[in-house]
């Protein structure tokens, strides 16, 4: 029994995630006057998240470039330090890095806003006024997530590759030039591009998902924690889970 | 030939995790005319008017609000039927984060293009009709007591004008004086401000004080429903024993 609840509160999980994206596509179309709210949320999902993205794409840089440093001289390739480093890092890490954190910080506090909204019946309040709750509360977090994502993601790639680097030239012993050298020869446009795509789609998923949640929270204050604390999960492994068919994807379209 | 009833509900039923908490009733109420429903704590009143909104889908039944079916209407459709309906959360519902000012002026931002000093003085105006001083405008709800939230969100559902008022426990919480306070208002924006309006209460002196019409909910359906001077000389016991405080 508890086994079909489970699956029951899954499938509705995933069928409600399903429809609040097409009530968001139905009303992507935002009035001019709510163009404040999309930039205001620019500002709380970008401005005061990009610290955390640039910190964990640094030290992500430089331990990459630690770990394949010490295992590629064993049978002296080192100087692919650099390529491996930027493909790890604008392929996979920068993205999917970005997303797990700045998407947890985000999406959780998305999720406890809405929830406490919903508590305190202020999104009744707001549908009652003959406001579309949509446009007003969901529909500016995404637009905002999917232009922030990739600009941090933007930034965490080049501060992750520039740790790499510092610690290739300063630890390693790779020379500064050698080590550009390689990485522009072996990596593309499309390296990064692919990577890019994917803080897109993760941008939009994060801010579904924690919409979502804070939208259907139940059992009051209690119930919100634990809606929080899903939102965190969900969106670790949403990310994980989709980086895997998402990168299948764009391997099939642009390999 | 007679007006239509600007509300009309038909045989409505709804019910939450198999309970049935509404059980197929009918009731209209007339342009200009105050119908009160009654009912003790759980008896379905509030899930009544989310109904009469469009905040809830009912299982069964019909809603006709303004001459339109509205319990098969998407969201989207239900926006400009709501426009015209002013409603009043038992908690006031005030946005938590904005001051009275933006709380009041809320739905005339959103829905016209007013110039912000003609929104000002309709909101000064508010807050007067709704007996706030203007100095309440910079203060954020959670400074207010509960009768002046009450007040607020009175003021707010007034703004954008609409044709029939929801009242959700008007008095629920407020000390006798503040409670006396909201009824008095309630009766006056019977006169002249919006004429139409439907209140869910437990609180009998209310009822009396601004009903035309009303109705006592027991067991989701109506026991009684009439003038309050039939309701109360009803001779259903548990009519009676809602009355008088009796009921168990």
């Amino acid at each position: 029994m508890a086994n079909a609840g489970y699956l029951r509160s899954t499938v509705e999980w995933y069928g409600g995630i399903g429809l609040l994206t097409t009530q968001v596509a139905r009303n992507l179309a935002l009035p001019p006057k709510y163009a404040r709210l999309v930039i205001q949320e620019i500002e709380v999902m970008g401005v005061r998240s990009a610290g955390v993205a640039l910190v964990a794409a640094v030290f992500t840089g430089m331990v990459l470039a630690l770990q394949s440093g010490v295992n590629m001289a064993r049978f002296g390739a080192e100087t692919y330090v650099g390529p491996l480093v930027a493909l790890s890092i604008l392929r996979e890490l920068g993205p999917v890095l970005t997303a797990i954190l700045v998407g947890g910080k985000v999406a959780s506090g998305i999720t406890a806003e809405l929830g406490s909204m919903l508590v305190t019946e202020q999104i009744d309040a707001l549908r009652s006024l003959g406001v579309n709750y949509i446009k007003r509360l969901v529909v500016p977090r995404v637009l905002a997530a999917l232009i922030v994502f990739p600009l941090l993601t933007v930034l965490a790639d080049g501060t992750g590759l520039l740790g790499g680097a510092l610690v290739a030239v300063f630890e390693r012993g790779v020379d500064w030039y050698a080590f550009w050298n390689t990485t522009f020869y072996w990596v593309t446009a499309r390296d990064f591009f692919a990577g890019i795509t994917k803080s897109v789609f993760f941008g939009g998923l994060v801010t579904l998902v924690g919409c979502y949640n804070g939208l259907t929270s139940t059992g009051g204050t209690e119930g919100l924690g634990r809606a929080t604390t899903a939102t965190v999960v969900d969106v670790a492994m949403g990310v994980i889970v989709s980086d895997f068919f998402l990168t299948k994807l764009l391997l099939i379209l642009f390999w | 030939m007679a007006e239509a009833p600007v509300i009309e509900v038909i045989d409505l039923r709804k019910a939450f995790n198999g309970r049935e908490v509404l059980r197929g009733f009918s009731f209209a109420v007339a342009k200009g005319e105050r119908f009160v429903i009654m009912g003790g704590s759980g008896a379905g009143k509030t899930v009544c008017l989310r109904l009469i909104a469009g905040l809830t889908r009912p299982d069964a039944g019909q809603i006709r609000v303004f001459g339109r079916n509205i319990e098969r209407l998407s969201e989207e459709a239900l926006l400009p039927i709501r426009r015209r309906m002013g409603y009043v959360f038992q908690g006031a519902a005030l946005f938590d984060s904005l001051t009275v000012y933006d709380n009041v002026a809320y739905a005339l931002h959103e829905h016209t293009s007013l110039p912000e000093p003609v929104i000002a003085s309709r909101v000064r105006h508010l807050l007067s009709l709704v007996g706030l001083e203007t100095d309440v405008q910079g203060k954020l709800p959670d400074e207010l007591s509960g009768g002046m939230r009450k007040r607020a969100g009175i003021a707010r559902a007034l703004a954008i004008e609409p044709e029939v008022m929801l009242f959700d426990e008007p008095t629920a919480g407020l000390d006798p004086t503040n409670s006396k306070m909201v009824a008095e208002l309630i009766a006056e924006l019977g006169t002249g401000v919006c004429e139409t309006a439907v209140i869910v209460t437990h609180d009998v002196e209310l009822a009396r004080t601004v009903a035309d019409r009303m109705a006592i909910l027991i067991d989701g359906r109506f026991a009684a429903t009439g003038t309050p001077e039939q309701v109360h000389s009803s001779r259903d016991p548990a009519v009676q024993a809602f009355l008088t405080g009796e009921a168990r």
